[in-house]
């Protein structure tokens, strides 16, 4: 008996060093990159900042806001968070609850072109062809309407409705409430968990995309958002340690160094990212069990 | 006296489709709230989703884009001849299966253990926070996780240093630079990122177990190892297969952004899957039918491994489907 609780203390201690350790790996590269970005450029050159910055500064960050790009790349990336999220939410939880009432005529007919757009897809060259015919190259646009609904979120809205007690609308209906207004008074406030989670989902894909940019809106500057600025200064920095390729002219400012000017735009675009999402811990991890059981 | 019942009979029939047509357009009237909500939609998911699909046709024509759909020539399979026959293809399509593979066994297997390991931690508050930490990568970009990959496996950068005091390495190597190491790199860095994202599900089903079969083997003398052994494992396997299926459906779907971001031209060779292909030939060189072709070919041989994992499983799962 002594011997077996000597063993599970035994893997208790290795599991919380274990867990410690993976923290710790998780942790390490966002507080490095914390690190430089507040240190001297020159000085980070040297190597050897670890989690404290060394030389004190504020110049990487100041630095950063004087890019025009990636001001204007601050602002389009923002923009399409919220147009995207906004838009897409409200699309999806309209998809979601059309599907979910029984006795609507086309139900199955709805249900099904949905469920197809989980499994197959046209692919990278007709969607771009279509793009073009649409004329939505270098358009703002292209953000938002390609990927304004996804099958996956509908499906997980719709199985979340179906646990709301039906007798709350039908109530509703004999008291001669419209199928707008029980949508927007009574599902909608009921869905706050799970419209929170997928609105979580839309703005992360929507704050972190940079290939729309790179493949539709690299024409046109005044559309470049901050992931496709940071993925071209990123691809500069391998190519100069990889010896070919581009110059990094544009970035090579004095005061600073293209390593901490990166670690300054991953601070920025990370941020927004940290104050959101341990709020929403607890919604999103139901929403995903709910999916995975319904699918 | 039996036509005029006939003739009243019939006439009772018409009566009564009226009324039902009568009464579905009263229906269909009563729905059109509905109708108008999902309209727009409709319409956006047959634009954007299935124009695309028709879209394959042009892997069959010698497309050219200012050329209407009946003016295209038609060339059958000429593209996807081509395509078997390119060199290049086959080494594109090493790449896609090994990393995928890759990622398959590892970003399986690991968040599993990791659930097991994460509902073992007595400690609410430590448990907690690891899981929001371990959250955490999945919730940056591509774009940065390639950046910090970059910094770490650099000439001065941590690992090399570590690897140098340690006394592994005699000199500094530039791992990304190196062909070889590429999967690894993709496959490390994938695993970091989706750790803990992905054990969410299996963590879930850990948690619904209930509780008094682990009451019931701790009464036959079951300790905690033989418990994770013969209670958790089996409690959530359900949700393994149907996890396995759905990653099997999409192990060549693996797409191209790490490797977009993380490579370079040093490493090609090893670096280069489907889509990045498709988007090279596709669109860079303009040659859209051969690089619609390879989306058809991916598409196909993904379906296929949706529908073979599915019987497979089905197999093991005492004639179930999961699908």
């Amino acid at each position: 008996m002594r011997q077996v609780k000597k063993g599970e203390r035994l893997f208790q201690i290795s599991l919380y060093l274990f867990m410690i350790f993976m923290g710790l790996i998780t942790l390490y590269p966002f507080l490095n990159v914390l690190a430089i970005s507040l240190n001297d450029s020159l000085d980070t050159i040297k190597g050897g900042v670890h989690l404290l910055p060394r030389v004190f500064t504020w110049n990487n960050y100041r630095e950063v806001f004087t890019y025009p790009n990636l001001v204007t790349g601050f602002n389009i990336s923002f923009l399409r968070t919220a147009v995207g999220t906004g838009l897409g939410l409200l699309s999806t939880a309209m998809v979601a609850y059309v599907i979910s009432c029984r006795e609507f005529v086309a139900r199955r007919l709805v249900t099904a072109l949905f469920i197809l757009t989980m499994y197959v897809s046209g692919g990278l060259i007709p969607e771009f062809m279509l793009v073009r015919k649409l004329g939505l190259m270098n358009n703002f646009w292209v953000y938002i309407l390609p990927g304004l609904i996804s099958g996956w979120n509908v499906f997980v809205l719709r199985a979340y409705i179906d646990t709301l007690p039906v007798s709350l609308m039908e109530s509703a209906k004999l008291d001669g409430a419209s199928e707008l207004t029980i949508f927007l008074r009574i599902v909608l406030p009921l869905c706050k968990p799970i419209l929170a989670t997928i609105a979580l989902f839309i703005a992360v894909a929507q704050w972190n995309s940079w290939f729309d940019t790179y493949i539709y809106c690299s024409g046109k500057q005044a559309l470049t958002t901050l992931q496709y600025e940071m993925m071209r200064i990123l691809q500069d920095v391998t190519s100069a340690t990889t010896s070919s390729m581009y110059g990094i002219n544009e970035y090579n400012a004095p005061r600073t160094s293209p390593e901490s000017i990166q670690a300054a735009i991953t601070i920025v675009v990370t941020i927004p990212i940290l104050l959101v999402y341990p709020f929403l811990q607890k919604y999103f991890v139901k929403g995903l069990t709910l999916g995975a059981i319904k699918s | 006296m039996s036509r005029t019942g006939e003739e009243s009979g019939q006439l009772n029939y018409c009566f009564e489709k009226q009324q039902k047509y009568k009464r579905y357009f009263q229906r269909l009237y009563r729905q059109r709230y509905l109708f108008l909500m999902v309209l727009p939609f409709l319409v956006w998911v047959i634009v954007f989703k299935y124009i695309p699909i028709w879209g394959w046709t042009m892997a069959f024509q010698d497309y050219k884009p200012h050329f209407s759909f009946l003016e295209q020539t038609w060339v059958g399979f000429k593209y996807f001849i081509e395509l078997f026959h390119d060199r290049q293809f086959y080494l594109v399509l090493r790449n896609t299966l090994v990393m995928s593979l890759l990622s398959l066994l590892c970003g399986y297997t690991f968040p599993i253990i990791f659930a097991i390991f994460i509902n073992e931690i007595r400690h609410k508050f430590f448990q907690k926070t690891i899981q929001t930490i371990s959250y955490l990568p999945h919730f940056v970009s591509w774009v940065v996780v390639a950046g910090i990959f970059t910094k770490l496996l650099a000439i001065g950068g941590p690992i090399n240093q570590l690897l140098l005091e340690l006394g592994l390495l005699k000199e500094p190597v530039l791992f990304m630079a190196k062909g070889e190491y590429f999967w690894g790199i993709v496959t490390v860095a994938d695993l970091w990122k989706e750790l803990g994202w992905n054990s969410i599900i299996f963590l879930a089903a850990i948690v619904s177990i209930d509780e008094n079969l682990y009451e019931a083997a701790q009464m036959d003398g079951a300790n905690r190892f033989r418990q994770i052994w013969h209670v958790t494992l089996p409690g959530i396997r359900m949700v393994v297969f149907i996890m396995l299926i759905m990653s099997i459906g999409n192990l060549i779907n693996i797409g191209f952004e790490r490797q977009f971001l993380l490579q370079n031209n040093l490493v090609k060779d090893y670096s280069e899957v489907l889509d990045l292909y498709a988007l090279t030939y596709g669109i860079r060189v303009a040659r859209y039918a051969y690089g619609t072709a390879v989306g058809i070919f991916k598409s196909v041989v993904s379906i296929i491994l949706l529908l073979v994992a599915n019987t497979v499983v089905k197999r093991f799962n005492d004639g179930t489907a999961v699908l």
